[in-house]
């Protein structure tokens, strides 16, 4: 079972047993900090601006000539809690197959980036977004028109991808 | 029987068998393409490479052995297909030898040359012998950094199927199919070497009425189906075993459900009955009419003449009250071949409990130009032996003329139709029996002329819907379970359940799908009775078929599992199992959807429910 093992106390010396030298400590820090260089910001007045590394929430890349999805459906499977789901149409452009249909609900979401590992075109990828409000649940699952954004706007993330695209399938027993 | 060994394991082959059939009905699997047990054997996908040998013998005709007795074999210096090679007494296959594995990642490593390993974009992605085989018998790299060939992707052999000439890895299987099973023989290779590809002979079309059968014989996505292109990816679907209401022949397929609607029908292996195959006029048009225009829940007939919705409860005492509301000789019924054995025997119960009297009519669809010598019957309906055998005497002998004189005459007052449109069977006469009944009672799917005119609709489960049997034009009794859901048993308790249905919640949009407020008339009817102070004690389609089972003569000592285990009793014949054949699946990557058990989940649900 996974309780916790109450453990056995240490003896204190007794330095220890008055506190005050600690808490002078304590507050020494906490003033050193109020003076130093700040960490923080005053979001929501100031905005947060995240790297490429960032894992907001998933979009659609639109590229100029259309949407790159091509309607695998290999987010919808590899998500695990099942937030994706696409319904393929065909098309007269050269990949034969669009999303008529694409929906993430975001209150499934994890943020886990699965679908942007397993995207075979580059399709969906991770944006620096990371306000979401939702007023209830149904404007909470986003459809195509909320979900594509111009690649202009990913290229931090698409290069970011790019740099770290470390797999390598290993290699197998016979091929050594 | 020749004992051949496969990697030392003996095999009692049949005579004239091939190595890989004998191998695959010992549950060996050697891989294979080209090779299909219902055609001829080119021999030209060279995947299924195995080592042969047979023992060497002594110039004096006896065996020669190594030091510890066993018999030394000599092998065959180059390695043989084993779908070409004929069994022998004492022949030695290696098959899991550095050899053979070599040979079959160097076939893999061809074939992956030019394939242009567009799976995302794919229809076959999820049930392709050419992914299983990359993953099992392949090295899963490739040395080829050229440009791929291309060829044309999207040529239009016939109204149903649709043909990608860079995915086709040549194997043959369509060529052989058109040739020496539907002797239409339309298509050829052209070209040769890399460039070689298929093409319809000038002026023709891969027009027939089994042309998609090719669709699944493929092994790759070279052909697909034009119905069902794109519509869903294969794993996101639950795959039932069912079988095809189209006509009397009962052909086994596959139903694919994805959100409780139906998306494809495909032949599933009968050796009996259907072989390999299905027609396409039952894979197109054996599942819109569950999909649309379904009566969704039992309608009346109210005072000014429009129909409403209404619960069950309320519609079965409707029934029961327009029922006694006449003499029972004055009640004419009109079945459907379309009904289950249950359905007919639950039918056949209550007639005899509580109308004793009533005139029965059996309504019979054929069409003539249906029928063929292959598969498909001039008999539209799947039951009508069944219905027949299990209603007998119930039976009235009428011709239509007498039954419409009948209805005019006023001899019948209440006419009850049981899962028929009346007018798109019938014509005219039928118009005019619907006109002119006093009361009009309809058990019916599907939304027709029929049901706008009723006083009283009750809203039939279909096939899909159901769990029940079919006793096919040989008389054999097929059993098939539910694809889809009902708002009456929303569980999936029995059923094969995508990984959608097992893990969707029900805020989920898309696990909602439609469901309808429908039944099996077996259900209506045991409802009815109680109604009228009867228990009848059923509560699943199994019990109603052991009651079945033991009146009628024919269907005796035949249960639901017995069924599954033999692919069908033809009727009577209980006793003498047919002898086993061995039944072949070409693509078994098909997602192997989960199945809830039945028998101690169904049973302890229905208790709390
Ligand atoms: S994996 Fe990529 S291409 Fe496939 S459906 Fe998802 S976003 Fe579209
Ligand atoms: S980030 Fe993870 S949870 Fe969110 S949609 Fe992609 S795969 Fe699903
Ligand atoms: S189209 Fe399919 S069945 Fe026909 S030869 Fe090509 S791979 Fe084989
Ligand atoms: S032959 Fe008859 S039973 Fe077989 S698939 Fe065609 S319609 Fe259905
Ligand atoms: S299966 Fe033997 S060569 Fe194709």
């Amino acid at each position: 079972m996974n309780v916790n093992q109450p453990s056995e106390r240490q003896k204190m010396t007794f330095w220890e047993k008055l506190y005050l030298p600690e808490i002078a400590r304590g507050l020494g820090i906490t003033f050193k900090m109020l003076i130093g260089p700040k960490m923080t910001i005053q979001y929501p007045e100031e905005k947060y601006h995240p790297g490429g590394y960032y894992r907001g929430r998933p979009v659609l890349v639109l590229d100029e000539d259309g949407e790159r999805c091509v309607a695998c459906g290999l987010c919808s499977r590899v998500c695990p809690p099942l937030a994706i789901e696409v319904r393929a149409g065909e098309t007269d452009r050269e990949k034969e197959r669009y999303p008529v249909k694409f929906e993430i609900n975001m209150l499934r979401c994890i943020f886990c980036g699965l679908c942007e590992e397993v995207c075979p075109e580059e399709a969906i990828v991770m944006s620096k977004d990371l306000e979401m409000v939702f007023e209830n649940r149904e404007s909470a699952i986003l459809g195509k028109e909320k979900l594509l954004v111009p690649v202009a706007q990913l290229q931090d993330r698409l290069e970011y991808l790019r740099m770290h695209q470390y797999y390598e399938p290993p290699a197998r027993a016979q091929d050594a | 029987m020749p004992t051949i060994y496969i990697d030392g394991k003996p095999i009692e082959a049949r005579e004239g068998q091939s190595i890989l059939e004998a191998a695959l009905e010992h549950g060996i699997e050697i891989p294979h393409f080209c090779w299909h047990p219902a055609m001829s054997a080119p021999a030209n996908c060279r995947i299924c490479l195995v080592k042969v040998g047979m023992p060497r013998r002594k110039p004096d005709g006896s065996f020669e052995t190594d030091e510890n007795g066993n018999p030394v074999i000599q092998y065959m210096p180059k390695l043989q297909p084993s779908c070409r090679y004929p069994v022998s007494e004492g022949l030695h296959v290696l098959f899991q030898v550095p050899e053979v594995i070599e040979s079959q990642h160097a076939v893999m490593e061809f074939l992956l040359i030019n394939h242009p390993l567009d799976c995302p974009i794919c229809d076959e992605a999820g049930e392709c012998k050419l992914q299983e085989y990359a993953y099992f018998y392949s090295r899963g790299k490739s040395r080829f950094v050229e440009e791929k060939n291309h060829k044309p992707k999207h040529v239009i052999w016939g109204p149903n199927v649709i043909f990608d000439a860079e995915r086709c890895i040549s194997c043959s299987r369509c060529i052989r199919y058109a040739d020496e099973i539907l002797h239409d023989p339309v298509i050829d290779f052209v070209n040769r070497g890399d460039h070689v590809t298929i093409e319809l002979f000038p002026g023709t079309q891969f027009d027939n009425p089994y042309s998609m059968n090719v669709i699944e014989l493929c092994p790759v996505g070279a052909l697909t189906s034009r119905d069902f292109r794109f519509k869903a990816r294969v794993w996101e679907m639950s795959f039932t075993p069912s079988v095809c209401p189209g006509c009397a022949r009962g052909c086994n397929m596959y139903v694919g459900v994805l959100h409780n609607q139906i998306l494809r029908l495909q032949p599933r292996t009968n050796m009996y009955v259907n072989q390999y195959w299905m027609c396409d006029a039952g894979r197109l048009t054996q599942y819109p009419f569950v999909n649309e225009n379904r009566i969704d829940k039992p309608l009346v007939c109210t005072e000014n003449g429009t129909l409403t919705e209404v619960s069950w409860e309320e519609a079965l005492d409707t029934f029961w009250n327009k029922l006694q509301s006449v003499d029972a000789k004055e009640i004419g019924i009109v079945v459907s071949g379309m009904l289950t054995n249950e359905d007919a025997f639950a039918l056949r119960r209550f007639i005899r409990e509580h109308i004793p009297a009533a005139t029965v009519m059996l309504m019979t669809v054929e069409d003539p130009e249906f029928e063929d010598d292959f598969l498909r019957v001039r008999d539209r309906r799947p039951n009508t032996r069944g219905v027949q055998t299990i209603l007998g005497d119930v039976l009235a002998s009428l011709s239509v003329e007498e039954f419409r004189a009948k209805v005019e005459s006023k001899q019948l007052k209440l006419v009850w139709v049981i899962g028929e449109d009346l007018e798109q069977v019938w014509g005219e006469e039928g118009r005019k029996i619907a006109d002119g009944a006093d009361t009009l009672i309809v058990a019916a799917s599907n939304a027709s002329p029929t049901t706008q005119v009723a006083d009283l609709v009750l809203s039939l489960a279909t096939y899909a819907e159901m769990e029940g049997t079919f006793t096919n034009i040989d008389g054999r009794v097929q059993h098939f379970i539910p694809a889809l859901t009902t708002a009456e048993r929303p569980y999936r308790w029995g059923m094969k359940v995508s990984r959608w249905d097992k893990m969707g919640a029900w805020n989920d949009r898309w696990s909602h799908g439609p469901r309808r407020h429908c039944r099996p008339l077996w259900q209506m009817l045991a409802a009815t009775a109680s109604i009228a102070g009867h228990s009848w004690n059923y509560r699943k389609a199994a019990d109603v078929f052991a009651d079945l089972a033991q009146t009628v003569e024919g269907f005796a000592r035949m249960t639901y599992a017995l069924l599954d285990e033999r692919h069908g009793i033809p009727l009577g014949k209980v006793d003498e199992p047919e002898p086993p054949v061995f039944h072949y699946d070409s693509h078994r990557l098909k997602p192997e959807s989960e199945e809830y058990r039945y028998v101690q989940v169904y049973d302890k649900a229905e208790q709390w429910w």
